[in-house]
């Protein structure tokens, strides 16, 4: 148990260390942009004296080491500094935006994960039949076609007849069941996004342990086919599974702007792209930097998953 | 080869119309549990169905034990699972019959079966580790069968758990289910195991070579485990091995199989005394090999001498613990022991794979530097090394002409016409013809032949000494008695000295000149083949020698009177342990 604790107290530490390194290459990759800032915000009016002020103003004249530092210190302390655009805090526009990400992500893998888990292991109870089939070409089928296209699908079958709104347009005073509503076609693209992904990972991975010994015994034992797969296959085939999950989930989190786009929903990949298309620098970074702890934080928890559903990690000899 | 076999087939034809409508009515007049006629089974191999049995009649008592013997391809398993009506994927039972308490197994539904299956017949695996499910705990597994079948209430079947894991002997029977099967060792595993198949108290039981995956020492509390319940139990049990006296101890009658046909079958004590057929005589004849020992060396410089060798793979932990021992000129030293002992880190140590933490390694007098690395090659090429497992030793993408002559050309540096003579000169010594062979890849050889090349590759390099690690392990008896030949009389030819790894004391009589017997890392008792199969013994090689299965039917009820059931295997070793004899 005590090997645990210390394993998870590594992976968190090595967590961090993963981040420290994105947050410098997030900072490089910026610094490296071509252009100057201060003339762009500028545009016309830059001439020398104005765009020495500015940098002075936005402390563009500090060596890149002080202001990387002082970004990360600002960052330790919950101030992700100003939004060069708007001229606000960023912690302020993050907040909504990531709450109402976070609660589309959540929305989708309450529907994703266990559609994705229910039909793998069907598909792997009976493998190589009609329905393995169906719902392996369906799933590729939706995984295959590009995100926007899937939306405006949506839309036209389900928002134009007025079952659904085509716009997810919700604010944080929107009380949850209208959100649930709001969110429905949007949740629905992204679930078929990502469902195929997990899917066939967990038919793989329960398929791969039906060959093992263990489920013959089980077999001879008379136990029947949906418990096997169920009670001997799966919490074995946790491992794979889970890390698929959360790659997936790390996805909802990052690769939602497509459809944030086409839903009008107002998430934190439409601030990223904003903040790209005005040259908001603070901004892309502070959005680069939540993408990146998602991903770390994601993994690392299914990690520790697999870790403590295998007994013989949890207590060893 | 089998004349009453096509009589009964004919037989059997005749009644096998009716044989359904009366099977019931005979069953239960001559007490025949199970029954099973012309049995025809195949399995698919690239496309193609071949035969993996072909029409076998097989008869089993109420409390009868039936040993199934046979070399591996022989359909023992096959066989074994079809008497539970299962097939392996890629597997059908194509003609036949299969009568179990007057149930025809081959007419019912899935269903049926499953209810018969773990509840009326269980099954044994032969490897426990592989068979229990990592991620449930042992009782959980236990509970499975008699809950799912309904026979009794979780309350029940974990009291019924308890009482057998005591009769089993198992450690702390209590709270033995509470562990997970990672957290018992091999044999309480496999005991374990035998426990689970009764937890239903079925009629028959399949035990698949329940213990070939364990040490002597091991096998012999499982057997006796074993013997106990189904004489207790009067549970009639079908016993597959491929070790005749494992199966002698075991069974009231033995049926040999050779790839899928019975060869014939007999009372043990018949079957023993005097076998009929000509492939039942080889069989136990080759157990009776075992070449003349040498003379010992005397003031000779040893070709690789072991000086107080300690060593381990972390700091902190000593695998090896002061081992020395000689190997001299043209002799075979073998090294023998449990799993765990050290026998293979002996071997690291001496190729430089692994240097010793104290002591050194010399070479005809010459200490040889501790690393592999450090050698130079002429000292790398003295030294080679034969693996148990042939299929991962062999690149599988080479052919067998580029398997063998890579060592002849770093070491001898042989090239063109002369190579490729050496080549056809080594694939002769090794008995396999070079126009045949050369060009083919591993996968298409036997087992017995891919040992072979592996031997050819390691005397390719002319070395002096030659390390085999259990090199027949995994072949079967006949083909492992072909290599055991092939190495001695190489080293006739060659003058060259083996170390010898192995735990099968059988193949050590066959071949050593001298017996290094490790427990724990240490050396334990060392001496020649004569003095060391001769008492007085070291208390453990004492233990490893007498758990040997012997031929005798009567030997483990011997042994277990004159030592007494809490006197095995592991709890023998603790007692020692106990005594401060280790």
């Amino acid at each position: 148990m005590s090997k645990v604790i210390t394993m998870i107290i590594k992976r968190l530490g090595l967590g961090v260390l993963t981040l420290l390194l994105l947050s410098l290459l997030i900072f490089l990759s910026v610094e490296a942009l071509p252009g100057d800032l201060a003339e762009t915000i500028l545009g016309q009016q830059a001439t020398p004296e104005n765009v020495a002020a500015i940098r002075k103003e936005l402390g563009l004249d500090l060596p890149a080491y002080t202001r990387y530092i002082n970004w990360l210190g600002g960052i330790l302390q919950g101030d992700f500094g100003n939004s060069l655009a708007l001229k606000k805090p960023i912690s302020g526009l993050i907040a909504p935006r990531l709450q109402n990400t976070l609660f589309l992500t959540l929305y989708t893998a309450c529907i994703a994960v266990p559609l994705a888990l229910i039909l793998g292991m069907i598909a792997s109870l009976f493998r190589n039949s009609f329905f393995d089939r169906i719902s392996n070409t369906t799933a590729l089928s939706a995984i295959s076609m590009p995100e926007f296209f899937v939306g405006y699908v949506m839309i036209y079958f389900f928002a134009l007849s007025g079952y659904f709104p085509s716009m997810a347009n919700i604010n944080p005073n929107t009380p949850f069941v209208e959100k649930l509503y709001f969110c429905f076609l949007p949740a629905v693209t992204l679930t078929l996004v990502v469902t195929a992904h997990m899917m066939r990972m967990t038919r793989a991975a329960i398929i791969n342990v039906l060959a093992l010994p263990y489920i013959e015994m089980a077999n001879l034992k008379g136990v029947k086919p949906r418990r096997i797969i169920v009670h001997h296959a799966l919490p074995n085939a946790v491992a794979p599974i889970v890390n698929v999950v959360a790659l997936n989930l790390a996805y909802l989190v990052t690769g939602v702007v497509i459809v944030e786009i086409v839903f009008v929903f107002p998430g934190l990949g439409q601030l990223m792209v904003d903040g790209v298309k005005f040259r908001d620098v603070p901004v892309v970074q502070a959005t680069a930097l939540i993408f990146a702890t998602a991903y770390v934080g994601l993994n690392l928890l299914a990690d520790i998953i697999s870790t403590i559903t295998n007994p013989r990690l949890m207590r060893q000899r | 080869m089998k004349p009453a076999k096509s009589s009964s087939t004919k037989a059997n034809t005749k009644t096998k119309n009716t044989a359904k409508n009366t099977a019931k009515a005979d069953a239960k007049s001559d007490d025949i549990l199970l029954q099973m006629r012309n049995i025809h089974i195949k399995g698919k191999s690239d496309e193609t169905w071949i035969d993996i049995i072909n029409g076998v009649d097989l008869d089993l008592h109420r409390g009868e034990v039936l040993g199934l013997i046979g070399e591996s391809g022989a359909g023992k398993s096959t066989l074994g699972l079809a008497a539970m009506g299962f097939c392996r994927d890629g597997c059908k039972i194509t003609e036949g019959n299969i009568s179990f308490d007057g149930m025809d197994l081959m007419q019912l539904d899935k269903n049926a079966l499953r209810e018969l299956r773990g509840r009326r017949i269980a099954y044994v695996a032969q490897s426990a580790a592989a068979s229990f499910n990592p991620s449930h705990k042992l009782l959980d597994q236990f509970c499975e069968a008699p809950l799912i079948h309904n026979v009794m209430s979780k309350n029940k079947a974990s009291e019924y758990a308890v009482d057998l894991y005591n009769r089993m002997n198992l450690p702390f029977p209590d709270v033995f289910g509470l562990r997970y099967p990672h957290e018992v060792s091999g044999g309480q595993l496999q005991r374990a195991m035998t426990a689970m198949a009764l937890s239903c108290r079925p009629d028959l039981i399949i035990f698949d070579e329940p213990t070939t995956a364990l040490d002597v020492t091991t096998q012999i509390e499982v057997l006796a485990a074993i013997k106990d319940i189904v004489k207790e139990f009067n549970t009639a049990a079908i016993y597959i091995s491929h070790d005749l006296a494992v199966v002698a101890q075991m069974a009231d009658r033995i049926k040999v199989l050779l790839k899928g046909d019975e060869v014939e079958q007999a009372p043990t004590e018949v079957m023993l005394k005097k076998p009929t057929e000509d492939y039942t005589k080889s069989l136990w004849a080759v157990r009776e090999y075992a070449r003349k020992e040498q003379p010992a060396v005397k003031d000779q410089t040893p070709i690789i001498s072991i000086k107080g060798v300690t060593a381990g793979y972390h700091a902190s932990v000593d695998v090896l613990r002061d081992v020395s021992f000689d190997i001299h000129k043209r002799r075979t030293v073998a090294v023998v022991g449990e799993s765990g002992s050290g026998k293979s880190t002996t071997a690291r140590v001496v190729t430089g794979l692994l240097p010793p933490r104290i002591g050194t390694v010399e070479y005809q007098g010459d200490a040889l530097p501790s690393s592999y690395q450090a050698r130079s090659r002429e000292q790398l090429r003295h030294i080679q090394m034969i693996y148990q497992m042939a299929d991962t030793a062999l690149n599988p993408k080479l052919r067998i002409r580029d398997l063998i002559s890579r060592p002849a050309r770093m070491y001898l540096g042989l090239t063109g016409k002369a190579l490729e003579d050496r080549v056809r000169d080594l694939l002769r010594m090794i008995e396999m013809e070079p126009d045949q062979f050369i060009d083919r890849l591993p996968s298409e050889l036997s087992g017995g032949q891919k040992q072979r090349i592996g031997i050819a590759r390691a005397i390719a390099a002319e070395p002096t000494m030659i390390i085999c690690d259990e090199v027949t392990s995994a072949l079967d008896q006949l083909v492992a008695e072909g290599i055991l030949k092939l190495l001695d009389r190489l080293q006739s030819e060659l003058d060259l000295s083996y170390m010898f790894i192995t735990h099968d004391l059988a193949t050590v009589r066959a071949i050593a000149d001298e017996v290094v017997v490790m427990k724990d890392g240490l050396v334990v008792e060392q001496g020649i083949k004569s003095k060391m199969f001769k008492p007085p013994h070291h208390p453990y090689t004492e233990l490893l020698l007498g758990s040997v299965p012997e031929m005798d039917p009567k030997w483990l009820d011997k042994l277990l009177d004159s030592r007494g059931k809490d006197n095995l295997g592991d709890a023998a070793i603790a007692k020692m342990k106990g005594e401060g004899i280790s």
